[in-house]
């Protein structure tokens, strides 16, 4: 939903990152608004999980241009665990497993963490229980789930409800779900796309990394962005999406070798 | 008494000259074998670290502890008891036997029994000379001697806490598990100051018996433990060992396994912690002597700070070992760079239609472990903490149940 006097929640500005020394950002520029659903597409390899994890702050990215603003703050002085405390979600497009570390507790450790930073109050384990029994509905995912290891041995569809399941729980103002399509089949899609619609709303907002058009029929983007040798080349409406289904994304390539950066 | 001048004595030959001089003559029902190792121990080099069985263990520290032996220790801060566990404290000089209930199943051997018995285990015989056994013969005051008939349906749970007093305190255990038998015995080996436990614990499974034994060490910086255990195995019988230390300044654990004819089964799992300038090395050796046997191993270490953690496993399958299926796992985490780790499997394969897995690793916490917990708000020492308690409790868990009111868990994470 646009809504133009909406407050930015995230403005990225000539974002530039590298992985040991190679460049993988080239310059990124997104602006996020309260309320609003961002698809960004583009061809394997273009750096779109990459802008997912320096947005989320990990490790072995180094940002050497541009600046992340967050809701008013300076978004890449912060660890990880702030991010995700203030509000900014990864949806990840390869879960990690953890064996021995119960689902149940770290979801429950993590749902605190966040509640602490909105001034909310803890929940004991019987509250917590109670609250993820309710979320849980929300992905269709069974509670079985909820006593093995995070992730560990789950299905590449039942760790992406795993995933959706933390953003439920985690009440976040800017959620960045990588590829969260990808291993769901048509009934898990449709369960998963269902939550997220219903997570949405006035003031918080979503980038949805993609590369199916079937997932934004469900979820409707009101901006489309295409990525390519680490940068925005070029955003749209929704139709922007219909469009690079017919035409795939020979057009990008063209582009980019007129530019000379392929 | 004249002694012609010795170029160099170590420390710990020192020590152990002085603490067999302050020992009272030898007395009670086991005079006869402290006066047997008191004189082998005199006449035996301490071990040092050009042996290649020590190579990584240096004991000195244990000099530094003062050579007397222990007369009495004080009760133990120990969690309530239930019902379904007996609980026997040692108090050193007492007998920790006198006014236990024993449970239905368990009584105790006596002195001709005993004298029978003591020793026998194919192992300790031929370990004869070795140190820490002869230490803890030459001092231990009693042995706890139990036959065990039948199913005991209540855990056995063997106290020891040295506390902080100072000196050195030996514990010896015998127990021998009829045909058919079950017991699951905890000990645990407490010590809060600047002492040395040394215990030694024999076990005979005959056929058919199953001995779920857990070890619960939690110990001091200033403290040391050497732990001997000995257990000789029947066919069909079944030893299964959950060991768990952390916080002595130097522990050396020696659980030696014999499977007499083979055909037994054997599963071990340990977890030690070494933090600051601790050590823990664990000597395992797991003998097969006849076909059929099975060994399920697992090693973990924990290593912070400038701790040391050393692993050396032995499997040794004769000729006569076929169809032997044994498998040893070590799994270590350095959680510092000046912290150590040395791990090594000593496969001794002679048959040849056997089946035998080994794998060592070592490595840090998971970096994308790490990452995944942080990204979901969880700061980084209590993520690192989760990845810790995960990585312990795969052993903790396999403690005998009643372990668990001692919250080994909370006990190991808060020293890390
Ligand atoms: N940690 C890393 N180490 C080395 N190369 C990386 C790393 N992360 C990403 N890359 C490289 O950066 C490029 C972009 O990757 P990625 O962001 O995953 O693309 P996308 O998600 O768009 O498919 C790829 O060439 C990839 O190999
Ligand atoms: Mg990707």
């Amino acid at each position: 939903m646009i809504c133009s006097d909406a407050p930015v929640l995230i403005e990225i500005c000539d974002l530039h990152a590298r992985v040991d020394d190679q460049p993988i950002l080239n310059g990124v520029n997104l602006t996020i608004k309260a309320g609003e659903i961002h698809a960004l597409m583009g061809r394997n390899g273009s750096g779109k999980s990459t802008l997912s994890k320096v947005l989320a702050g990990h490790p072995a990215y180094s940002v050497t241009q541009g600046s992340v603003r967050y809701c008013g703050q300076d978004l890449l002085t912060l660890q990880p665990d702030q991010r995700s405390r203030i509000g900014v979600f990864l949806g990840f497009q390869y879960p990690v497993e953890i064996p021995g570390v119960s689902n149940l507790e770290f979801l429950r450790v993590s749902t605190n963490a966040r509640r602490l930073e909105k001034g909310q109050e803890e929940l004991d384990t019987f509250a917590f229980e109670d609250f993820v029994q309710e979320r849980l509905g929300l992905v269709q995912m069974d509670p079985a789930f909820l006593d093995r290891s995070v992730n560990e041995g789950f299905s590449g569809g039942e760790k992406k409800r795993n995933e959706i399941l933390q953003m439920a729980l985690l009440e976040p103002l800017v959620a960045i779900l990588d590829e969260t399509d990808s291993g769901l089949d048509i009934d898990a899609l449709r369960i998963v796309s269902a939550g997220v619609n219903q997570l949405s709303n006035a003031e918080n907002a979503i980038l949805l990394i993609t590369h199916y058009q079937r997932l934004l029929d469900l979820i409707k983007p009101d901006y489309v962005h295409v990525m390519a040798a680490g940068r925005i080349v070029r955003s749209g409406d929704k139709t922007l999406a219909l469009e690079l289904e017919r035409n795939g994304y020979e057009w990008v390539d063209q582009g980019l070798k007129a530019l000379g950066t392929t | 008494m004249v002694e012609a001048p010795i170029k160099h004595r170590s420390a710990l030959n020192n020590w152990r000259d002085k603490l067999l001089d302050r020992l009272e003559p030898p007395s009670g029902p086991m005079a006869d074998l402290q006066a047997i190792s008191r004189n082998q121990l005199e006449s035996l080099p301490a071990p040092d670290c050009s042996q290649e069985d020590w190579r990584f263990c240096d004991l000195a520290p244990i000099a530094e502890i003062e050579p007397r032996q222990i007369f009495s220790l004080i009760k133990p801060a120990a969690p309530v008891v239930t019902n379904q566990v007996t609980r026997v404290v040692i108090g050193a000089d007492q007998d920790p036997l006198a006014g236990v209930v024993l449970p239905e199943g368990l009584t105790l051997l006596n002195e001709t029994e005993l004298k029978q018995s003591l020793g026998n285990n194919s192992n300790l015989a031929t370990s004869k000379g070795h140190w820490p056994l002869e230490l803890n013969q030459a001092i231990a005051p009693r042995v706890i001697g139990l036959r065990v008939r039948g199913k005991v349906e209540e855990t056995l749970e063997l106290v020891c806490d040295a506390g902080n007093n100072r000196g050195v305190i030996a514990v010896h255990v015998l127990l021998i598990l009829e045909e058919k038998s079950k017991l699951e015995l905890l000990q645990v080996q407490l010590s809060a100051g600047a002492n040395l436990t040394s215990v030694v614990v024999e076990v005979q499974l005959q056929k058919g018996a199953q001995l779920q034994h857990g070890l619960l060490a939690l110990g001091h910086p200033q403290s040391a433990l050497l732990a001997h255990l000995s257990v000789d195995q029947e066919p069909t019988s079944e030893l299964c060992q959950a060991s768990v230390c952390q916080g002595w300044g130097v522990m050396r654990h020696e659980p030696h396994l014999n499977q007499l004819d083979g055909g037994a089964h054997t599963e071990l799992r340990a977890l030690q912690l070494v933090n600051s300038n601790q050590l823990a090395d664990t000597h395992s050796c797991v003998r097969f002597n006849g076909p059929e046997g099975a060994l399920d191993q697992l090693h973990k270490a924990v290593a912070a700070g400038n701790g040391r953690s050393v692993f050396n496993g032995v499997v040794q399958v004769p000729r006569e070992a076929q169809r032997t299926n044994a498998a040893q796992l070590s799994r270590s985490l350095l959680l510092s760079d000046r912290a150590r780790i040395d791990t090594k499997p000593e496969l001794k394969i002679v048959a040849d239609d056997v089946k035998c897995a080994h794998g060592a690793t070592v490595s840090r916490l998971q970096q994308d472990a790490l990452f995944y917990l942080q990204s979901r708000g969880i700061a980084p020492p209590q993520a690192a903490q989760l990845l810790l308690r995960a990585f312990c409790d795969e052993v903790i868990c396999m403690l005998p149940t009643a372990a668990h009111a001692w919250q080994p868990l909370t006990r190991l994470l808060d020293a890390v």
